[in-house]
Order: C-alpha cells, then sequence, then structure tokens
C-alpha cells in the first residue's frame, strides 16, 4: 500500500457527538434500520427455496388451486417415492449420471489444470511466457461460443451420449489453469527450493510439498468446479441426446418444456437436483468462501 | 519480511549439498519438466478448443448442412447471410439490452448486499449464506421455480396471486413481449442466482480496506454514510469493481440457460447463443451459418472486452503488484 496518509489533524471541536468509525464505511443506516434492510434482503432470498419444497410436497391441485396458500394443507411425503418410482421419468438415471459427470469432471479439472498451472508459474523454460498467451488467449472466446464447432468435433469422434463426450472436452479450462497459476506464483518459493535440495525433481516437490501444502485452494477450487459440472447445461444438453445419458439439468429442462406437466414430480426432481450441492455448501462453505475471496479475482 | 528471516535461517547448511542445477540429465532439465506438467493440458486445448475454433471459421466458409465434411465453397456468403438476418442481429441486440440491465444491477445488488452483510455484528454468517445459496442453484432449477410457480402467467402464480390482492389482472409474463414482462423474470432470476457469488468479492474486498483510511476520514471531517462510501469505499474498491464487472459481462455473453428454458417456445428474447443452437442444432442443422455467427460473436467479443479493457484499464493492477 502506497496510500499517503493525510497529517492527522486536531479534530474539530465544534461538533459535539463523538464519531464513530465503523468498517464499510456507513452511518446511515441505525442498527435496527440495517437488520431490517437485511432480513428483507434475506427473506426475498429465501422465497424461492421456500417455494420450491412446498410445491415439491403437495398436490397438483394445491400448486394450481384457485386460492392460493403460502402453507400447504396437506404435506405429501409420498412425493417422493414417486419420483423415484415412475418410469416414464428416468431420473434417477440422470442423477446418477450427473454425480459420475460432475465427480469425474472435477477430479480431470484439478488433475490437468494444476499440473498446467504449476508448470507455467514455476518451470523456468525460455518459451513459458508464449504458451502462457496462447492459455490466455482462449479466455477472451467463451466456452459457450465454440459448442457448435466442438459439437461437431466430438460427435465425429462418436462421442455423443457418452460419459467421454460429456466430461473430456470439459476439462481443459484456461480459466482454471488460470487460478491455479496465479495461487502457485504466490506460493512460497522457499519450500519448493528445500524439497529440490534435498534431491527432489520438480515432480517430486510437486506431488510431495506443493500439493500437501495447498490443499485449502485445491478444496476450494474442487468446490467450485464441481458446482460447475454439476449446474452445467448447455453442454449436456448438445452431447445428451438419448435420455439415458441425461444429466439432471438436462432431464428437467425436458420436463418443463414436455406436454403432460406433473407439477409435483417437477418440484420434486428440481429439489432432488439441488440438495447435493446444499450439502457441499453447509459442509465446505468455508473453503467455498475462502476459495472465492482467494482465487485471484481480488484485482 | 518473514519470508526474508526463513530464507536466511534456511541458507547456510544445505547451500553445499547441491547447486540446484539440474543434476539428473533429462529428468531434471526445466524443459521436460515443463512439457510434462503443461503438456496433458495444452493437448487437450489444442484439440478440444483451438481445434473447434479453428474448424468453425473453415467450415464457416463453406455451405454445410446436414454435414461437417463440407465441399461447396461459399466465400463471406454465410456472414452476410448472418449479419442481414433479422433473427440473428435482433438475438445480439437482446444480448446489449440484456447486458445493459444485468451488469449494473447485479453489481449495485452485490455491493449493497455486501455492505449490508459487512456491518452487521450478528448473523453476519447466517445472512452471508442466505445470499450465496442461490450460487448452488442451476439456472434450469431457477428457471423451473420461477416460470412454474412465481412468474407462472396463471392465476395461481407467486406474483399474480400477490397482484390480485391489489386488484391488478393476471399478467402472462412469459407469454406475451407486449409489454414486455418477460425481461423482468430473466432479470431478477439471474439476479437471484449471481448477486451472492459476486458479493462474496466485494466482501472480501471490503475487509481488505485499512481502517485508518475511515478514521483519516473521520477526522478530516468526512460524514460516516454517503461522504465515506463515495471518497474512500467505492475508490478502494475500484480493482475489484473492474474484476466484477468484466466477470459479469462475460458471464452475460454466455446466457443461454434462462433463456432457453423460460423462453424456449417463443420466438422473442433470443439471445446469440440460443439463437446458434437452433441454427446449427436445430431442424436445419446449419453448421455453415452457425460457425459464421459463433466466429462473429467471438470477434465482437474480443473487441468489447479489449474497450472495456481500456476504458477500465484491466490488467494494470496486475503489473503493478
Amino acid at each position: 500500500m502506497t496510500t499517503t496518509m493525510p497529517e492527522v489533524r486536531e479534530p474539530a471541536p465544534s461538533s459535539g457527538k463523538p464519531r464513530r468509525t465503523k468498517r464499510g464505511g456507513g452511518g446511515v443506516m441505525s442498527s435496527t434500520g440495517l437488520y431490517i434492510a437485511t432480513g428483507v434482503a434475506g427473506f426475498l432470498f429465501l422465497i424461492p427455496f421456500y417455494l420450491l419444497i412446498r410445491n415439491a410436497l403437495s398436490t397438483d391441485a394445491e400448486i394450481t388451486g384457485e386460492n392460493w396458500k403460502f402453507f400447504p394443507t396437506d404435506i405429501q411425503w409420498g412425493n417422493i417415492s414417486e419420483l423415484f418410482t415412475d418410469d416414464t421419468v428416468p431420473f434417477a438415471q440422470s442423477l446418477w449420471n450427473s454425480a459420475i459427470v460432475a465427480t469425474l469432471h472435477t477430479v480431470g479439472v484439478l488433475l490437468v489444470c494444476s499440473l498446467a498451472g504449476y508448470g507455467l508459474a514455476r518451470i523456468p523454460y525460455k518459451h513459458a511466457n508464449k504458451v502462457f498467451y496462447a492459455v490466455l488467449g482462449t479466455l477472451m472466446v467463451p466456452t459457450a461460443v465454440t459448442f457448435v464447432p466442438s459439437f461437431v468435433l466430438v460427435s465425429s469422434l462418436g462421442w455423443v451420449d457418452t460419459y467421454r463426450g460429456l466430461i473430456i472436452p470439459g476439462l481443459f479450462s484456461g480459466f482454471t489453469c488460470f487460478l491455479f497459476r496465479q495461487y502457485f506464483l504466490g506460493f512460497p518459493k522457499e519450500l519448493e527450493e528445500a524439497a529440490r535440495v534435498d534431491g527432489l525433481g520438480y515432480w517430486g516437490a510437486y506431488w510431495r510439498i506443493v500439493v500437501p501444502n495447498s490443499l485449502n485452494f485445491f478444496a476450494a477450487m474442487a468446490t467450485i468446479t464441481f458446482i460447475q459440472g454439476w449446474n452445467s447445461f448447455l453442454w449436456p444438453l448438445v452431447i445428451g441426446q438419448d435420455p439415458g445419458s441425461w444429466t439432471v439439468q438436462v432431464a428437467l429442462s425436458n420436463y418443463m418444456t414436455n406436454q403432460t406437466v406433473v407439477f409435483h414430480l417437477i418440484f420434486m426432481a428440481t429439489a432432488f437436483s439441488i440438495l447435493p450441492l446444499v450439502f457441499v455448501f453447509l459442509f465446505l462453505q468455508r473453503w467455498l468462501v475462502q476459495g472465492i475471496a482467494q482465487t485471484g479475482i481480488k484485482g | 519480511m518473514s519470508t526474508t528471516k526463513t530464507r536466511d535461517v534456511a541458507r547456510p547448511a544445505p547451500a553445499k549439498a547441491s547447486s540446484a542445477k539440474p543434476r539428473r540429465g533429462l529428468r531434471g532439465s526445466p524443459t521436460f519438466n515443463f512439457w510434462l506438467f503443461t503438456g496433458p493440458f495444452l493437448i487437450g486445448l489444442a484439440i478440444f478448443v483451438y481445434a473447434p475454433i479453428l474448424w468453425s471459421l473453415w467450415l464457416s466458409f463453406f455451405e454445410a448442412r446436414f454435414t461437417v465434411t463440407p465441399d461447396k465453397f461459399v466465400g463471406f456468403e454465410n456472414y452476410k447471410y448472418m449479419l442481414t438476418n433479422d433473427d440473428f442481429v435482433g438475438s445480439l441486440g437482446t444480448f446489449t439490452l440484456f447486458a445493459a440491465f444485468i451488469v449494473p444491477t447485479t453489481w449495485a445488488l452485490s455491493l449493497g448486499l455486501a455492505l449490508l452483510v459487512n456491518r452487521l455484528r450478528f448473523m453476519r454468517a447466517f445472512f452471508r449464506s442466505v445470499f450465496f445459496l442461490p450460487t448452488a442453484c442451476s439456472y434450469v432449477a431457477a428457471s423451473l421455480i420461477w416460470k412454474m410457480s412465481i412468474f407462472s402467467g396463471v392465476r395461481f402464480g407467486l406474483m399474480n396471486t400477490i397482484l390480485s390482492w391489489f386488484g391488478i389482472e393476471n399478467i402472462a409474463w412469459l407469454a406475451d413481449p407486449n409489454p414486455p414482462w418477460y425481461w423482468l423474470v430473466i432479470v431478477t432470476a439471474r439476479l437471484w442466482l449471481q448477486a451472492g457469488f459476486y458479493m462474496i468479492l466485494f466482501i472480501a474486498a471490503l475487509q481488505n480496506i485499512p481502517g485508518e483510511l475511515y478514521e483519516a476520514a473521520a477526522i478530516d471531517g468526512a460524514k460516516p454514510g454517503w461522504q465515506t462510501f463515495w471518497y474512500i469505499t467505492l475508490p478502494q474498491l475500484r480493482a475489484t469493481s473492474t474484476a466484477v464487472i468484466l466477470l459479469l459481462l462475460v458471464a452475460a455473453y454466455q446466457a443461454f440457460d434462462e433463456f432457453f428454458n423460460l423462453l424456449s417456445k417463443t420466438t422473442w428474447g433470443r439471445p446469440p447463443l440460443v439463437e446458434l443452437y437452433y441454427k446449427a442444432l436445430g431442424e436445419s442443422q446449419d453448421y455453415g451459418s452457425g460457425s459464421a455467427g459463433a466466429v462473429i460473436l467471438t470477434v465482437l467479443i474480443c473487441a468489447v472486452t479489449l474497450l472495456q479493457g481500456k476504458f477500465m484499464g484491466f490488467g494494470r493492477g496486475e503489473e503493478s503488484k
């Protein structure tokens, strides 16, 4: 920080009240006002979740009834078993597909991108900068724009409707590689140098020193990547043409645009599509927040 | 400070045992190791990112319907077709309007939430989680809740129920482009989904502002509130704001999921990706025009990104570090 602090002057004696300095620089609102504003905003943010659960546990008649009620009169737990026993909807299969795809996506992305990020950050190679710019260049082209040619490529490989097709093309994320590079640039060099002095090569130092000392960052990136993998829609929509290879998101989208709408099942399916991530959020939130805060986007 | 200390301590003893030079031939050479580490990623990047881009460029000069190995070269016909195609040009307009809505509103909302949460003394973690939780939802799930529960165009939707308390007739939120209520549905859905994520970035940045700045401002007679916000908080958040706006723009380019799911059966409100999806993978499977559209879009995105970088100084922060 090179902020030049102004000379400390005598406090102006005129105004009687002592000034309180608060972080965040606000003084507009009283404490009560603050909590009311936050509470109202929080309520608005939670309503969609409430509606989802309410509808998932209601009958269709109650969801679509003339007299809309905030609370359901009769909770339908049977909707859960109905969702998983309904043969017309391959929902369990799509959950399974999503679990496989998101997990392998996460493992693959972390492995491939962290290695590349480390190589770019730390290994002195004379053309490393050129390679880095080639990676940066891909950030300019949003992955979503390349879905047409990517589909063309993947279908000519015969990977439509396969896990390979769903997972492999998404592993090479320039952005994740970039984040890992930024992180490794800040990793204390001394640790690795000590390891190298002790006779480890780059590879050994990476696996035995760098990775074990970076688990927090890896955990954060894993959480973010898993969420992306689980929630991604466009690519699975393009690749998953057969219902057996739909991910949860594609399955949901299909129910929504289907002719015969069974409301309570759709909402129950949606609830189940969100559930795994809510668990991830609750248990890994510390890493997640930390990771997002430190992913280098702090400018 | 602490790093220099450890260096001093660590140096003396093992320094003689080895020079940090490569000692094991190929395995120790930086060049070999560089490719060992980056090779798998770069090969994948070449196959699944660069090759599709180049293939797209190549396809865009051919008439390619239902085939990806076309033989009829048409020059710039596909580009001409796309640039004079009302649907595609209209989709660029839709995107521009969408970005003009969503970028400032998300910026303001996420900053506002961050300021609120950051000032809380109790239940801070609770409210942070509440605002952050929608990040766990997919766009598909949110579209579903929005379309079938909140903004359902019939009597049983939440919004129409609330409006009916005030004697307002049902509004067909998504089924009618006049007036364009669908914008409200799309913008609120995305705000709900992404504001919490950017709020986290702002909270991190707010906590990095040195407290002395506020103390100094108070001594100088700045009133806490708008004055400190305007003269200290906002300028101190400049780097984060720049990054957030850039990320928001990039996210807006990728808009597909909620438009596709909320407006799938309609012909209005299609951003470029939805338009391209129907063009290339829909009935006509017109890969040539689809590719030309993708190339046009990419060029536009690069131009806007570079322009934004020029105005807001993206990348300057990196060098000064």
